[in-house]
């Protein structure tokens, strides 16, 4: 076995509200929306239109410029509507779902007996290409034979679900999703787990990395970084633990299945739990009767991180694999609050006395909202980021290259090591409150434009 | 306090696009945000933020300053009863004496730069920045006491506009804001800022303490009897009243001096409080006093006049060199700002003023100086080590391609 490997700077950020490892509740809803502004960098193209029937597993959209890469339907239904804003672009397709969803079968092979080309054409047909992400750039993986996979088998970031809890009962689809992966790639396998994690027992398939430490520590940029960082040229392909298992049962029992089990959390949400849902579910549906009502809420598609705002009528994101629901402090008014103690408020900054009580007691959690809590400014503070980035990497520097789109000093600095998510940190630490992770995924979109 | 919220709203309105006070934005604005913390929450990126923002900082700047700001306040009124041969008058009326003297300059270097800044902020449709609550109280604390206020007005104008605003605002400026203040003081009318007679004020504030000099006075700063002395004569630093004074005398800094710089001790109060909030680099302030105690060592080593011949330890407590090193070498827009960067940027800047104050006879103070010119060089401090980092990964790149 590796050695542990440590990781010393981040930032552990506890939150109330996390969802206990219980049995998952299944939670269907009526409709479901897919938006295509899921899958970042796809052009849509809607191969259904109103009144078409679907089955679980149809395709309803295909990337325009890569026609073999197709979305389809999670559930089987009716298609109700394609709603459209501006410009005609398409924000999302509404399904009807069916009581039960009847699948479009496929052949269920064992992916030992199948060919790498045969494996991603069966991706492809069965709308699983999209789970599989690449780097450089963070976006949906360009078949073809990339240098290794990596898989982080942890989520470190607030208030995220336990897939050491969701993989159990799905160790099957686990181990044949991680089988399917391995025929993908010439190099390795990569597990990235917490040491002593049950994950160990999947080392005769891939290749076990120990990682401990706060967050970062669990995203799989920062992982890859530790093991063998990306150079110039090098494409990696990384999967949440979460996609693994869809992949697996894909090939287990010959159907789309896109279920898998989040955590729907947050301080708002009044008791915390695991539910088994497909991709497109309504929020409403999963927060039904469940969240505090009297105050404005923040409805976020994943972590308070890197996690997307959806609106209570709208629907879970593809990727996600947990719903976070935090107040949004917009009737909150702080007289001189920049000047106050605020003993409820989290900051890593010692102007404040919260890193006294956090070194006390190290369980103090938080309900944070989701105001700003200052103005933007020009990066004042140095040294703030370096403290949150366990890369050898300097970010400061890399953002301004990237704000200036020096391509040159982007590429010397690391930003084909990195995806906006290694940076949420920065972010959230950051006193002149600068959109770190916007600028860096507008330059990693530019980038790619520039090369491809 | 609801009412006052209710009111602020109430009047909001005006203050907006279209509204007939407009062009009062950015001071209705800065008011705001200065009492309510803003409740814009986030739009993209991460949902909940540090609750750190720059007013917080600037904050606990400006409350580091304070243990500085009152000492020096008492030392001016100290050295003036001093001055004035009445070394017995109580505490409050010195401190009063002081208080009186040095808060015109606050106000007026206050004014004058929040001014600017407010207009500005108005000009181009940005929020007001916070940096100049930090360097409008630095300014005060600089300069001598008998420095004219019209002279700090204008020469806080010209700083903060050519200095900061020119360049983009806070956080975009190449040199130190007080600093420029300083130095142009020093060079538009050197009469104002170097001799014997600007450090102590020896006339009355506001008609209190009115009196004459008494004789045997002289208003000398250690530092400029260093530079002025010749070794064969010299038999030590005297104060006002020609008593010789010790290192310890230096370090509680009842002694003639620009108004916040003289004491060290207070001065390491503030760096405590920057140090245990984080605020300010250690790294920075640490490799100041390193780089000019290791210097000091070696001209020691040959000391032949007497700048040379004062001991490495004195040489760190006289003059700016502390104030210089916790509060201004430290500001992080101008500094260098990599971690190894910031080790190679303070240990200059102590070389640097000692540089100037000991072998160059025509300034006896070097720290304003020496940090001027180290801000020139941050960025390229900083260039070297952000090579180092490029070249280790590109290094890494060629290695596996090879």
């Amino acid at each position: 076995m590796a050695n542990v490997i440590s990781i010393k700077k981040g930032l552990d950020i506890k939150l109330k509200g996390e969802a206990p490892a219980q049995t998952p509740k299944k939670v269907r809803s009526k409709k479901y929306l897919i938006c295509p502004d899921d899958f970042h960098g796809m052009i849509p193209k809607v191969l259904v239109k109103e009144g078409d029937k679907v089955l679980a597993g149809s395709p309803i959209m295909a990337n325009k410029n890569w026609q073999d890469m197709q979305i389809v339907s999670p559930v089987s239904g009716e298609i109700v509507a394609v709603n459209r804003g501006e410009r005609r672009k398409v924000l999302s397709i509404e399904i009807l779902a069916d009581a039960a969803d009847k699948y479009l079968s496929f052949e269920a092979k064992s992916p030992k007996d199948l060919s790498a080309e045969q494996i991603t054409e069966l991706l492809l047909k069965a709308g699983m290409w999209p789970l599989i992400k690449q780097r450089p750039y963070d976006v949906i993986a360009k078949p073809g034979t990339p240098r290794d996979i990596f898989i982080s088998t942890f989520d470190s970031s607030p208030l995220a679900p336990n897939y050491e809890f969701i993989v159990a009962g799905q160790e099957g689809d686990f181990r044949t999703g991680l089988e399917v992966l391995q025929k993908l790639t010439s190099g390795s396998l990569n597990l990235g787990i917490r040491p002593n994690s049950k994950f160990k027992e999947f080392a005769d398939i891939a290749t076990i990395q120990q990682f401990q430490g706060p967050h970062p520590a669990g995203n799989v940029g920062i992982q890859i970084h530790h093991t063998s960082p990306i150079n110039k040229g090098d494409v990696v392909w990384t999967l949440s633990p979460a996609d693994v298992i869809i992949i697996g049962r894909l090939f287990n029992s010959g159907k789309s299945d896109f279920t898998r089990t989040i955590a729907v959390c947050g301080s708002e949400v009044k008791v915390p739990y695991y539910a088994n849902v497909l991709p497109g579910v309504s929020v409403e549906e999963l927060t039904k009767s469940e969240v505090n009502s009297n105050i404005s809420l923040r409805y976020i598609s994943g972590n308070v991180l890197t996690g997307v705002k959806v609106n209570e009528n709208e629907s879970l994101t593809f990727y996600a694999n947990q719903l976070t629901v935090i107040p949004e402090g917009v009737e909150t008014h702080e007289l001189f609050g920049w000047a106050m103690p605020r003993p409820k408020q989290f900051s890593m900054s010692r102007t404040y006395f919260d890193w006294i009580a956090r070194l006390l007691s190290k369980n103090k959690s938080y309900s944070l909202d989701a105001r700003i809590l200052g103005g933007e400014r020009n990066i004042i503070m140095s040294g703030e980021y370096d403290s949150v980035l366990p890369m050898d990497i300097l970010p400061e520097f890399l953002i301004k290259a990237t704000i200036a789109f020096d391509v040159d000093k982007m590429e010397n600095l690391g930003i084909y090591e990195i995806a906006p998510e290694d940076l949420a940190l920065c972010e959230f630490v950051d006193t002149s409150k600068v959109q770190i992770q916007k600028i860096i995924r507008e330059g990693l979109d530019k980038l790619k434009n520039e090369f491809e | 306090m609801k009412t006052l919220r209710q009111y602020i709203d109430k009047i909001k309105p005006h203050f907006e696009e279209g509204g007939k006070l407009s062009m009062f934005h950015s001071v209705y604005d800065g008011l705001e945000t200065f009492l309510y913390v803003p409740n814009s929450t986030s739009k993209s990126g991460v949902h909940i933020h540090d609750s750190v923002d720059t007013k917080r900082v600037m904050s606990v700047v400006v409350m580091a300053l304070m243990p500085a700001l009152f000492f020096g306040m008492y030392n001016v009124g100290y050295q003036h009863y001093i001055a004035i041969g009445e070394s017995n008058t109580d505490f409050w009326t010195i401190f009063l004496f002081g208080l009186l003297a040095v808060l015109p300059k606050i106000v007026v270097s206050y004014g004058v730069g929040l001014g600017i800044e407010f207009i500005v902020a108005q000009y181009n449709k940005h929020e007001i920045q916070e940096g100049f609550l930090v360097s409008g109280m630095l300014i005060p604390m600089i300069v001598p006491v008998d420095t004219p206020l019209w002279m700090i007005g204008v020469a806080t104008a010209f700083a903060v506009i050519f200095a900061k605003e020119i360049f983009g605002g806070t956080g975009m400026n190449i040199f130190n804001v007080a600093l420029i203040t300083r130095a142009f003081l020093f060079f538009a009318y050197p009469g104002k800022m170097t001799g014997d007679s600007i450090f102590v004020r020896t006339d009355d504030t506001f008609g209190i303490g009115a009196g004459h000099i008494v004789n045997g006075y002289s208003g000398a700063t250690p530092l400029g009897q260093i530079a002025t002395a010749s070794p064969e004569t010299f038999t030590g630093i005297k104060d006002t009243m020609g008593h010789t004074i010790s290192t310890w005398d230096y370090f509680i800094g009842l002694i003639p001096g620009s108004i916040g710089e003289t004491s060290t001790l207070a001065i390491l109060m503030g760096a405590a409080i920057l140090i245990i909030t984080g605020v300010a680099s250690w790294k920075i302030m640490t490799s100041v006093f390193a780089g000019g105690f290791a210097i000091g060592l070696i001209f020691n080593a040959f000391g032949t006049s007497v700048a040379l011949a004062t001991p490495a330890l004195d040489h760190l407590l006289l003059g700016g060199f502390a104030f210089g090193a916790v509060f201004m070498a430290t500001d992080p827009v101008t500094g260098a700002r990599t971690e190894t960067g910031k080790y190679i940027y303070g240990f200059l800047i102590g070389v640097v003023s000692m540089l100037v104050r000991v072998v160059n006879p025509g300034y006896p103070e070097g720290m304003m100086l020496a940090i001027l010119l180290l801000n020139v060089f941050a960025p390229l401090i900083d260039f070297y080590v952000v090579e180092s980092n490029v070249k280790k990964r590109v290094k890494r790149w060629n290695s596996k391609n090879a």
